[in-house]
């Protein structure tokens, strides 16, 4: 499974961590134990099934919450 | 037009300032209630719009956050047209993520300062042989690049061509120039003060070993503690909770004032925040002086260290055996200095190259017929003599009579020194030389600081004899000292150690102590920032610097210190707050807001003070 890291703009308050795991939980296709939000780098790190979902898709998810996405990184 | 909103949550803050300042002046010093109220009025709604909007996004996700309990406190506000408090309330809500951004920045920036040294860009020789700047990411294993003065060198590599001094701060936390030249190892991140290289990539991105240590610290930074994961449940669940209980209030009390203070007032602000800040500021001091520090789990185990464990060889003593004392039985010492020299140039043991060293270079005899015996010495022929170099077992096999003097003199010799070397010339004994470990400069001190910080139990282990371990115990005053350990022996010790109900910090070189390490609770590498050390252990003292341990505890005992404040801090503020609304008059959601955001800076400026923290003594 291939790993992605999502660079985010400084994350300010731990509601945010939960926020953007749920929802970055809630996307068919992302490994739901792999999610990490990292609050002090400010980064969200999680396994994704190539097949069901893009790294793009979850970026759009966290967008939408009012997240600013940096960039992101797959290996 | 949310991201419009959100992106100008700075602005609508001010701009409620504004209005609050307005409506204040219009009340109480015009005596104007319409303007009052208008000002009010339009403050409490557009500085309730990035929260409402946040928290529509949260329950979206399904999370009950902060921003849900104050956007319905603020609308409650609002019903019973109580406007002063609802613009107050917004306005503080904004204006506390305001300073709280800003703050929380500088606690991260130790860390920040890290990750920025890493090199993004490289001269890269392409096809044509011409070097042209090409982004760090496509720099592949192999690849020729060139370095020039100034700049970051992009990969780890070894030199090619060329020569200069380089800054390796950001590997060792030291900034001492060290010179590079053909064959020198250089590491991804340090700066070439001086010259020019070409190197050739040996590992590039994050297997260097600079993206090693940002990977480590990054993930560090963000670890968490048994008692955060139990805070993390705890306020999962808190916020729903404060929401319900609200509701309850005003099912029975009917009172809306009541309910919507509670909602202000339950917010968790400051506890959820205030230890991932002291352990942000923790980990970043310690990146700053060459500690890494694996996360909040290893600051709580090893701020309650009670007994540090030595590997001796390595991080007590240089490691580099010096000759401490001769003596001759011949007449003619040059010549068999020179035997001896000749003899031992043949061997790469540790005392061989002492020995040699110590003796300079006189002049060498054509060496024939080498023999190496295992754990005891070499035997050889030099310019047509036998010469027996080694340990007494070995002038006992080789019958070399050992007169009255060389007893007396071994005797001696063994009692400070660790390893004796004989010399042998055609069956007489001619030379005896005792090696000796130096002690590390400083070591002394060190263990005084330790001591001082509270370490009750300093142990050696060791692989060497008795006799030197206890010399080295007892010139630095360690509580306990055991030599002729194996790996095996040392690792059951630190098991009994750790059965008796010691906390154990186990100090190694992390290369084949790694079982030590990974058994004690806290594994100390003195990694000269090698992998094997840096992957190992819990905490790495870069550059091998000893002198680091005691500003590491003494930083987690003050990180740790430093997280119960916060705790402390933050459950106390929620806890007067709804004692007095229920046991006060004057408690209300303008001073609880007020309260809450003044609790959340206090602890961010108290994880702060840990980006300062230096040892006293």
């Amino acid at each position: 499974m291939p790993k992605a890291t999502i660079q985010l703009e400084t994350l300010i308050c731990p509601s945010c961590v939960q926020k953007i795991e749920n929802a970055t939980k809630s996307m068919d296709g992302v490994d739901k134990d792999s999610v990490k939000v990292l609050f002090n780098s400010s980064k969200v790190k999680f396994d994704f099934d190539k097949e069901k979902v893009s790294v793009a898709d979850v970026e759009k998810a966290i967008t939408a919450l009012g997240y600013v996405v940096i960039k992101s990184q797959v290996k | 037009m949310q991201r419009f909103i959100l992106g100008k949550k700075n602005q609508i803050a001010l701009l409620g300032a504004v209005l609050i300042v307005i409506g204040f002046t219009g009340e109480l010093g015009f005596q104007n209630e319409a303007v009052a109220v208008w000002s009010f009025a339009i403050a409490s709604i557009i500085g309730v719009l990035p929260i409402a909007i946040q928290a529509y996004q949260a329950l979206k996700v399904k999370v009950v956050s902060i921003e849900v309990l104050v956007t319905i406190a603020v609308m409650g506000a609002f019903f019973i047209k109580n406007l002063e408090e609802s613009a107050i309330v917004t306005f503080l809500f904004l204006f506390g993520a305001f300073l709280e951004q800003r703050t929380l920045n500088k606690t991260r920036s130790a860390i920040k300062e890290l990750t920025e040294m890493a090199p993004e860009s490289a001269l890269k020789q392409m096809e044509n042989g011409e070097f042209a700047e090409v982004d760090v990411d496509e720099v592949d294993v192999g690849d020729i690049l060139l370095v020039k003065t100034g700049a970051k060198i992009p990969v780890d590599g070894t030199v090619l061509s060329g020569e200069g001094y380089i800054n390796e701060a950001s590997i060792t936390g030291e900034s001492v120039t060290v010179a590079k030249e053909k064959g020198s190892g250089v590491y991804a991140g340090t700066i070439l003060e001086n010259g020019t290289l070409q190197i050739v990539a040996d590992r590039v991105g994050e297997d260097t070993t600079f993206g090693k240590i940002i990977e480590l610290v990054e993930e560090a930074q963000d670890s968490k503690s048994e008692a955060e994961r139990v805070i993390d449940r705890f306020s999962k669940y808190y916020t729903p909770a404060v929401l319900v209980f609200a509701i309850v209030v005003w099912l029975f009390s009917r009172d809306i004032e009541l309910a919507i203070t509670l909602l202000v007032l339950g917010c968790p602000g400051a506890l959820v925040i205030g230890v991932p800040v002291s352990n942000v500021a923790g980990i970043g001091n310690g990146a700053r002086h060459g500690i890494l520090l694996k996360g909040s789990e290893v600051i709580g185990d090893f701020s309650k260290v009670d007994t540090i464990v030595f590997d001796k060889t390595g991080t007590l003593t240089i490691g580099n055996p010096k000759v401490a004392g001769q003596a001759f039985y011949t007449e003619n010492v040059e010549e068999s200095l020179a035997y001896l020299a000749s003899v031992e140039k043949e061997s790469d043991h540790p005392l061989a190259d002492a020995v040699v060293e110590h003796i300079g270079a006189p002049p060498l005899y054509p060496v024939e017929k080498t023999d190496v015996v295992k754990g005891g010495g070499i035997i050889a022929h030099a310019n047509g003599h036998r010469v027996v170099v080694g340990n007494v077992a070995l002038m006992e096999r080789e019958k070399v009579h050992i007169s009255e003097k060389a007893r007396a003199d071994i005797a001696r010799f063994e009692e400070n020194d660790s390893s004796l070397v004989l010399t042998a010339v055609d069956g007489d004994l001619k030379v005896l030389m005792g090696i000796r470990d130096q002690i590390r400069p400083g070591v002394k001190e060190v263990l005084q600081k330790l001591k001082r910080l509270g370490v009750k139990n300093l142990v050696v282990l060791s692989g060497d004899n008795q006799g030197t371990v206890d010399l080295v115990a007892r010139e630095l005053g360690l509580t306990e000292a055991h030599g002729h350990m194996l790996p095996e022996d040392k690792s059951a010790y630190i098991e009994e150690l750790i059965a008796k109900g010691h906390i154990v910090a186990f100090v190694g070189d992390g290369v084949n102590d790694s079982p030590s390490l990974a058994l004690a609770q806290i594994g100390i590498a003195m990694g000269g920032g090698t992998d094997v050390a840096i992957e190992t252990s819990d905490v790495v003292l870069m550059n091998s610097d000893l002198s680091r341990l005691p500003h590491a505890l003494g930083l987690t005992k003050a990180t740790a210190n430093n997280m119960r404040q916060n705790i402390f801090i933050a459950v106390g503020v929620v806890l007067v707050l709804l004692a007095s609304v229920f046991l006060s008059e004057w408690m209300n959601m303008s001073i609880g807001m007020l309260a809450h955001e003044a609790s959340i800076l206090v602890v961010i400026l108290n994880g702060m003070r840990l980006l300062r923290f230096k040892l006293r003594y």
